[in-house]
This record gives structure tokens, C-alpha cells and sequence, in this order.
């Protein structure tokens, strides 16, 4: 596992269920740097067109303040200032420096038109469909399947296979979010009462940093998200994982049967936890909480303490979110925490 | 002189202008300063109309609000100076990004150019006055109130938290329960007034109110750049007036034009909003590349090089403009075929741009720069020109814009637009026509400080936000994690912010200081060649005593000048002597052959006070005093009347004539 990653996750346990190769985007300083960074056909001439067009403005840049210069610093014979030069002349300035301008321009119509073509669409019909819905402000991730059972639904980390192009299908429960992966692909605007799309494509194995994009309110810094890319087995394996319902029978009267009963009385009805009663859905899907890396859509490392400190204060970490800062007592505080680690 | 024409004798007018002198201290021209000076006190001061006293009015107010915004960005700069700061709250910083969007945008950019135009076009022009006076102070004063309507809930902790786009449904009732978007959303109504009733006062004072002798191909730059962007404001003002008036609607009455529930639309906002939007971006630079298009040239010691190629541009680059508002919709899920269309359309709009760009670097190369403070910030602008057109033309490549758009990239884009081809100019221009404003000349020595303190903070500060969109940096984010590797850039940001503002204070130090203590200017104290300075610094209340005849593009430099637009021979001691009360000449649109006396109304307190009844009818509706509001509008028109009441030596036909002409 990288240097990064054993920054970035302090569980061991849920480091082995990650993809082993490491790449740049992980050890990347800047995870969301689109300009020198591209994993996937849907970002890669986006990464060149930019090139080009960042060269080509500094060197056109340094064309005419070199011209400005000249013109400013030249020398010229010492003259009466009360004398005013000819209003002629000059115009091939204009002819010149407009007409090499428009060629440069239409040039680059072309080439963007032809990098538009080369990333609006998937080479290939994509097998996996995923529904991404923004909310205020965390992001409801879900594989529909025709069978309802089989449907996965999880938050915050998106899962694809490694090397094929997956459809993004972007919804927003309540105002405008735009779903950004930028090393894997552009944005693309989350609009209730609409459906957009758009497709993603990771080359290889690895998690890459995404972040809503469009201003929604005053948790809209916090709202983070991952993509995790693995191989076709893995991200099986994964999905497969993710479809189970929790079985975890508690013994009357035990700290964990408490915390669930907690835990129903308290979150149920906004989160929901597939087999029990917990059926909400103003919230993340908490089925498999512990397969997450972060917390509350990036704010936070999901470990146990840093879970229970969510909980406790939720309102001061992401002010205006949905979540309440729940009040507890230590006991409640245990009895939660214990029930909260079986969800993995 | 043969020069001068005498207007077509039209049997209906009632007499034809006398042609003559009023030099200085002669009894005509004490007679016409009586006529055209406002009463001293309060009253005069509340109801004057002159459109200088109006100019300035609009400069000092919209500069204020410059200097509020600036205040707020420099709060946002600390909040930002390093990850996870906690000066500011979310909402606080929503709020704040907000109205610095707003207070800058609406509430400096367009006004102070306005400011700029309403002083100088009748002095540019040669004419006594704009062609509507009154409207020109309802303007101004609905500006203000509007203003202060907009700020009315910031000290509550309540102010604008939208953004200055304000896309619903996050501004709509639902998701924004306070009055915030409310005060927001009438503001921009009030606004709207403002800003209408101001440019079809610009529109028809460039097609009636020109000097005789003032062709359309004579007039300055800056007048082209105001009258197209006044043409844009009447045509899109109306989009963004309805948008907010729709979502005020969704809002307090519930309609559901924005709400999805009920079939709303979003993106109907969306469009809205930027039909709007973008040519409005260009309304508030293309009069301030005007200045620098009027003035740069003085500074070179010769006439712009290609005028005609530069006027054409300024109007190219508007009617393109209305055809590049989707550019900033590019991430919205539009079809592609859509976006490619709009994308070019967002490249071809640069051509002008080059147009004006080659022609300012070709005046400085062929001419003789004089290195004075105006020159420099002008020079300064062209750099910072290049850089914002560049960086604009990179957002317009379709598939790049998906990543640039709503990133710092984006901040750093815009701000190179407004900040180097608004503020600089400005700056620049309120250097260069400070003299003909006060009579007194800026501090030199000052002046260059404050130029390169503004010009190396700005850079500084605004071009490491380049790199924070490059490397990810999303827009209207309150903070940021150290793992997102934005720390030395944002930091980079704050130090040049506070660099600039820095400058801004020199600059308001130099204002203060010469104020008082500048060195006194003649009329023409920079040898230039337009009208204004043909007139005594600061101009007397009636601009011209005689209505001048002009033979050329450049009047005051005829003398040297020998080929091309310079020829010909402006009569400008000797022209119309009009003083039967407020009057000046009225020109045909094209030729600007003299055509009618127009008689002006005097001063008047009527627009101040519909103004106010407006403005007040507003407020009672943001608290919902309905019956309140309803006597505000009354009042309103009351007042109306009172100032449209016809009277009889404004007449400009005599009475038998126009009664026959009504019973043909």
C-alpha cells in the first residue's frame, strides 16, 4: 500500500479491501488536479486540448507584451510634444495581427469540436449503469437492478471496474449539484426535475477525488466524493458484498442489542440499514457503513471515534445539514458505537 | 463663418438661433450661467439635474460600493489565506461572496462607467446637457436607493446568500426561507429601472443631442462603447428584471414558474439569468476600452490608429455577445451540437477584441508615449486585457470549459476582465479627467505608486488563482482541507489581495490629497483632442456658451493635423447663441445637421422624490405592506405628473401651428 494511502487510512482492515496498485492520483498533492493529471479516455483529450491552449496563451501572451514593450521602450527621435503624429498608418497592425488571430481562433474552433466529439460519447455502449443523486450534501449512490433486492444502494464512494466505461445517471433531491471526478472526466450539472448523464472511465486501479461543483448551500465545500476503480473481480466481490442485508442477531439485553435499538429509535428514520426495520431514505444508506473510507461525504476519516464525533456534533463539523448533533449519554455513546461496528 | 449652418427654416418653429460669441465675463455668458446654475443649499442640491454634478454623483457612490465589496473580498482573502480557517461561518461567507458579487457587478461596474459617460458625453458631444436631465437624476437616484435596498438586510446577518447568479431552486422558498433572496430579487427590479431609464437616455442623446458638425464617424470611442452597451442593457435588462420578478412571484405568492414540484423549471432561471448575464459582462468593459481607446492616444501624441475599425469592433463584439450566454451553461447537460455552436460562437467573440488590441499597441508604437500615471495604468491594461482574453478564450473550448467551469480558473478569468478592463481603467480614467472634474491635477509622484502597487498586487493576487482552478480549487468553497494541496497558492492570493488594496488606498490618498493641494489645471492640461477640454476645467453649469461647430474627429488638434479625419475647421468660440431660457441644439441621427432649439426643463426635486416613492413602494412590498405600498405608488405618480406637467416656455412650436396640425 503507498506512503499516502497509510496517511490517508489508519485501518489496516480496510486497506486490504482496496485495489493493491497504487498510482499518481493517490500520491498526487493536488487529487483534483485535472491539468497534469488524466486516468481515463473521458478526461484524456480534455488534459491535451488544455495543454495546447495554455502553451499557446503564453506564448501569445508573451508575443504582444514583448510587442508592448518594443513599442512602449523604443527609441525614438526626441520630438515637440506639442507636435501630433499623422492619424494614417497603422491599419496593417489590424490587418496582421487580427488576421493571424482569427486563423490561431479557427484552428482552435475545429480542434475543440473534434475533442467535444472524442469525450461526449463512450467508444462503447457501457455495461454498468450507476445513479448518482446529489443531496444537501452528500451523494446517494446507487446499481439498480431489475430485482429490487439486488439493487445496491451506498454513499459517497462509487465503485467501477477498471478499463470500461460506466453511465453515470445525475439526479438532485433538492437543488442544483454538479458531479465532478476531474481526473476521470468534466462536470456535469445535477438538476431536479431533470436527468442528466454523463460517462466515466478509470484506465487503472486506484481512488480518484471528486467534489460537487456547483454552489448548493453552506455545506457545498464539504461535499466530497470518491470514485474507487478496481478490477472486474473486485468490484464484483464488492458489489456482491454490498448487496447482503446485515444478519446480525443481538443477544436481549446485550450493549449491541441496545445500540440497535438505539439506533432505530434515534437515526432510523432518515438512514436506512437493509434488513431491519431502518428503512429511511433523507440519508445515507448505512448497510454497510464500515466498507466506507470517509464520513459525511469527505469531512471525515470513518474510524470509530472520529464516527462517534460526527454524531455528537454533526451541526458544528457541517453547519446546516440535515443531520442533528445527537445528545448522549457515555452509555448510549458505547452502546451505539458497538452497534454501529457490525455494520460492515 | 461658413462653417456654421443655420438650422432648416421650418415654418412651425418659433425662431431660428442667433450665431455669435459669450467669451468669458460677457453679458450673455453671465446671463447663461444664471439660467443653467442649480440654486445654492440643499434645494439645488436635491434637485439639480446637470448631467456633471449627476456624473459624479454616480462616480463617487459606485466607487464607494467598490470600496464596500473590496472590504468584503478582503475578509473572504483571510477567511481563505489557509486551510480550515474558522474566521468565517458558511453562511457568513455566502453571504459575503454574495454581495461582493453583487455590490461589484451591479452596483460598481456598470454605474461608474455610467458615472463617467453622463459627465462627459454632453462635454464630448458638445452639448449643454443629456438629452433627458430629469431621467438622468431619477437614474442616479433609484441607483442609489436600490443600493442601500440591497444592503438594507446585511446588517441583520439576512443578506443575498445565492450568489450573484441566484440559481434556483437553492434561492427559491424552499430552500431559502429568510428575506435574503427577497431583498435580492426587488433590488435587482429597482435596479433594472435605473438602469433602463439611464440608457434610453444615452441612446437618444447620441442620435439627437451631437454638436452641429458632428458626424457619426467623429464621435469618441467611449461614446460607441456606452451607446452599445446601452442598446444591450435595453435589450436584456428586461430578461433579468422578469427572471427575479418571476422567482419574487414563486417566492411570496406562489406561483411555481421555478418549482419543480409543480413543473418548474430550473434551467428556465438559468437562461434567464445569462441572456442577461453575458452581454451584460460586456456592457460594463466595453465603455471602460473606450477611455482607454479616447485617452491612451493623448498620451501617444498622435490619433488613435484605426477609429472606424475600433468603433465597428466595440458593436461586433455586442452583437456577437448575445449569442454566447450558453457558455456558461456548457455543464447543464445541453445537447453537444448546442454547446459546439455557442462555443464558437465564445471564440469568434475574441476577433474584435484583437481588432482593439492591435490597434492600441499599434498607437503606442507609432506615436511618442509620455510616461504620465494615466498612460501607465492604460499601458497596465492592455497586459491585463491580453491575459483575460486569453484565459476567456480557453473557457470557450467546450470539452475544457466541463473542467475549468466553476473552478478558481474561472475567479482568476473574470476577475482579470473586470479588475484589468474595468478597475484599471477607471483608475486610469479618473487620473486623466480629474482635472477637467475639480480644476486641479492628481499628484504625478503618488500616482505612479499607486499604479504599480495596484499593478504588481493584482497580479500577484489574481494570477496564482489560475493555478488553484488548474489544480482543482472549486469556486464559493468557505474553506478547504491541506490534503487538496491549494495551501500556497490561496496564500499567495491573500498577501497580493491586500497588496492591491494597498494600491486602491494610495490611489484614495492621492484623490484626497490634490483635492485640496493639486496643482491648478487649465482647460486642457494634457493637450488632448477631445471637446470636453475645450472648455474651462472644472466647465461652467451651461458646458458651452456658444453650441460648437465641429469639421473633424480630433477638434483641438486641427491646427497639426493635416490629412484624414483631422482636416477641417471647428468653429468653436463662435456658434449658436442660445439663451432664452435652458436651451441647446438638436441634430439629425447620422450628419448631426442642426435640426431644432431644444428647450431643456430646469431643475427639478420631482425625480428625487419618484424616486423615493418607487423605491419605498419596493420596501412596503419586501415587508408585504400591501396598502402602504399601494399609497407609495400613488405618491408615485403624483409625483409623475407634477414633473411632466407641461409648462409654457418649454413649448418649441408656436401654438397656431401645432393646434392646425392637430385638427388636420
Amino acid at each position: 500500500m503507498g506512503q499516502s494511502l497509510s496517511v490517508l487510512r489508519p485501518a489496516a482492515a480496510l486497506a486490504l479491501a482496496l485495489p493493491s496498485p497504487v498510482n499518481a492520483a493517490q500520491a498526487a498533492e493536488a487529487p483534483l488536479n485535472y491539468f497534469m493529471r488524466s486516468y481515463g479516455p473521458a478526461s484524456e483529450p480534455t488534459m491535451y486540448l488544455g495543454w495546447v491552449l495554455a502553451g499557446l496563451s503564453v506564448i501569445i501572451m508573451l508575443i504582444i507584451s514583448l510587442l508592448l514593450i518594443v513599442a512602449l521602450l523604443r527609441n525614438r527621435p526626441s520630438m515637440d510634444m506639442r507636435m501630433i503624429g499623422p492619424e494614417s498608418g497603422g491599419l496593417r497592425w489590424i490587418y496582421i495581427g487580427t488576421g493571424i488571430s482569427t486563423f490561431i481562433l479557427f484552428g482552435l474552433v475545429i480542434y475543440s469540436l473534434l475533442v467535444l466529439d472524442a469525450v461526449a460519447k463512450p467508444p462503447s455502449t457501457p455495461a454498468i449503469t450507476v445513479t448518482v443523486t446529489g443531496y444537501d450534501w452528500w451523494w446517494r449512490i446507487e446499481y439498480e437492478h431489475d430485482d429490487p433486492e439486488q439493487t445496491v444502494t451506498t454513499a459517497n464512494e462509487l465503485h467501477i471496474p477498471v478499463g470500461e466505461p460506466v453511465l453515470i445517471r445525475l439526479k438532485s433531491a433538492d437543488v442544483i449539484h454538479a458531479f465532478w471526478v476531474p481526473t476521470l472526466a468534466g462536470k456535469t450539472q445535477m438538476i431536479p426535475g431533470l436527468i442528466n448523464q454523463q460517462w466515466i472511465q478509470a484506465d487503472s486501479p486506484g481512488i480518484y477525488a471528486g467534489q460537487c461543483a456547483q454552489f448548493c448551500g453552506a455545506g457545498h465545500a464539504r461535499m466530497s466524493l470518491e470514485v474507487v476503480a478496481e478490477s472486474a473481480e473486485d468490484f464484483e466481490r464488492w458489489r456482491n458484498a454490498q448487496r447482503r442485508p446485515v444478519s446480525s442477531p443481538f443477544r436481549p439485553g446485550s450493549t449491541g442489542e441496545f445500540g440497535q435499538r438505539l439506533f432505530m429509535d434515534r437515526c432510523g428514520g432518515c438512514h436506512a440499514v437493509r434488513g431491519t426495520d431502518a428503512a429511511g431514505r433523507h440519508a445515507p444508506d448505512l448497510t454497510h457503513l464500515n466498507s466506507r473510507r470517509w464520513l459525511a461525504a469527505g469531512l471525515l476519516l470513518n474510524t470509530p471515534e472520529d464516527l462517534m464525533n460526527w454524531i455528537v456534533n454533526a451541526q458544528r463539523l457541517k453547519p446546516g445539514s440535515r443531520m442533528p448533533s445527537i445528545a448522549l449519554s457515555e452509555t448510549e455513546k458505547s452502546a451505539l458505537s458497538t452497534y454501529l461496528s457490525t455494520l460492515d | 463663418m461658413s462653417a456654421i449652418t443655420r438650422p432648416p427654416s421650418d415654418s412651425r418653429l418659433r425662431r431660428s438661433p442667433d450665431i455669435g460669441q459669450a467669451p468669458v465675463g460677457s453679458d450673455a455668458e453671465i446671463r447663461l450661467a444664471e439660467i443653467w446654475e442649480s440654486l445654492p443649499g440643499w434645494k439645488g442640491w436635491l434637485s439639480t439635474v446637470d448631467h456633471k454634478v449627476i456624473g459624479l454623483r454616480y462616480i463617487v457612490t459606485a466607487f464607494v460600493f467598490l470600496l464596500i465589496g473590496g472590504m468584503e473580498a478582503l475578509i473572504m482573502r483571510l477567511q481563505l489565506a489557509g486551510p480550515n480557517l474558522t474566521l468565517l461561518t458558511p453562511e457568513q461567507y455566502n453571504q459575503l461572496f454574495t454581495m461582493h458579487g453583487v455590490t461589484m457587478i451591479f452596483l460598481y461596474a456598470l454605474p461608474i462607467l455610467s458615472g463617467f459617460s453622463n459627465y462627459l458625453w454632453p462635454l464630448m458631444l458638445g452639448s449643454r446637457d443629456m438629452t433627458f436631465p430629469r431621467l438622468n437624476a431619477l437614474s442616479y437616484w433609484i441607483f442609489l436607493f436600490a443600493g442601500i435596498f440591497m444592503y438594507a438586510s446585511f446588517p441583520l446577518g439576512q443578506a443575498p446568500n445565492a450568489g450573484w447568479f441566484n440559481y434556483v431552486p437553492y434561492s427559491g422558498p424552499i430552500y431559502n426561507t429568510g428575506p435574503n433572496i427577497d431583498v435580492f430579487a426587488l433590488g435587482m427590479v429597482l435596479l433594472g429601472v435605473s438602469t433602463t431609464v439611464g440608457s434610453v437616455n444615452f441612446v437618444v442623446t447620441l442620435f439627437k443631442m451631437r454638436a452641429p458638425g458632428m458626424t457619426i464617424n467623429r464621435v469618441p470611442i467611449l461614446v460607441w462603447g456606452t451607446l452599445t452597451a446601452s442598446v444591450a442593457n435595453l435589450l436584456v435588462i428586461p430578461s433579468v428584471s422578469l427572471a427575479f420578478f418571476l422567482l419574487w412571484l414563486d417566492r411570496q405568492v406562489g406561483t411555481h414558474f421555478f418549482d419543480v414540484a409543480n413543473g418548474g423549471k430550473p434551467l428556465l432561471w438559468q437562461h434567464l439569468f445569462w441572456i442577461f448575464g453575458h452581454p451584460w459582462v460586456y456592457a460594463i468593459v466595453l465603455p471602460a476600452m473606450g477611455i482607454v481607446s479616447d485617452a491612451l492616444p493623448t498620451f501617444c501624441r498622435r490619433p488613435l490608429v484605426g477609429y472606424a475599425w475600433v468603433a465597428l469592433a466595440t458593436m461586433a463584439t455586442m452583437l456577437v455577445g448575445f449569442e454566447v450566454w450558453i457558455h456558461h451553461m456548457f455543464a447543464t447537460g445541453l445537447p453537444a451540437v448546442a454547446l459546439s455552436i455557442f462555443g464558437a460562437a465564445s471564440f469568434v467573440i475574441s476577433i474584435p477584441s484583437a481588432v482593439a488590441v492591435f490597434a492600441w499597441i499599434a498607437t503606442i508604437w507609432l506615436g511618442t508615449p509620455v510616461f504620465k500615471t494615466p498612460f501607465l495604468f492604460f499601458a497596465g491594461f492592455v497586459i491585463l486585457f491580453v491575459i483575460g482574453g486569453l484565459s476567456g478564450v480557453m473557457t470557450a473550448a467546450v470539452p475544457l470549459d466541463w473542467q475549468l467551469n466553476e473552478t478558481y480558473f474561472i475567479v482568476a478569468h473574470l476577475h482579470y476582465v473586470l479588475l484589468g478592463i474595468n478597475v484599471f481603467p477607471v483608475v486610469g480614467g479618473i487620473y486623466y479627467w480629474f482635472p477637467k472634474f475639480t480644476g486641479r491635477m492628481m499628484d504625478e509622484k503618488i500616482g505612479k505608486w499607486s499604479f504599480w502597487v495596484m499593478f504588481i498586487g493584482f497580479n500577484a493576487g489574481f494570477f496564482p488563482m489560475h493555478l488553484a482552478g488548474l489544480l482543482g480549487m472549486p469556486r464559493r468553497i468557505y474553506t478547504y482541507s491541506s490534503r487538496m494541496g491549494w495551501d500556497t497558492v490561496n496564500l499567495i492570493t491573500s498577501i497580493g489581495s491586500f497588496v492591491f488594496a494597498i494600491g486602491v488606498l494610495i490611489f484614495l490618498v492621492n484623490v484626497a490629497v490634490s483635492l485640496r493641494r493639486g496643482t491648478r489645471a487649465g482647460s486642457n492640461p494634457w493637450d488632448a483632442a477631445t471637446l470636453e477640454w475645450s472648455v474651462p476645467s472644472p466647465p461652467p453649469a451651461y458646458n458651452f456658451a456658444v453650441i460648437p461647430h465641429i469639421a473633424s474627429r480630433h477638434p483641438l488638434w486641427e491646427d497639426r493635423l493635416n490629412e484624414g479625419e483631422g482636416t477641417g475647421q471647428s468653429s468653436l468660440e463662435k456658434g449658436y447663441l442660445l439663451m432664452e431660457g435652458r436651451e441647446t441644439i438638436g441634430t439629425s441621427p447620422i450628419d448631426a445637421t442642426p435640426e431644432i432649439i431644444l428647450k431643456m426643463p430646469g431643475d427639478s426635486a420631482t425625480p428625487f422624490f419618484v424616486g423615493l416613492f418607487l423605491s419605498l413602494a419596493f420596501a412596503g412590498m419586501l415587508l408585504h405592506w400591501w396598502s402602504f405600498t399601494g399609497l407609495m405608488i400613488l405618491s408615485c405618480i403624483i409625483a409623475l405628473m407634477v414633473w411632466m406637467w407641461p409648462e409654457k416656455a418649454l413649448a418649441q412650436r408656436s401654438p397656431t401651428d401645432s393646434s392646425r396640425e392637430a385638427h388636420v
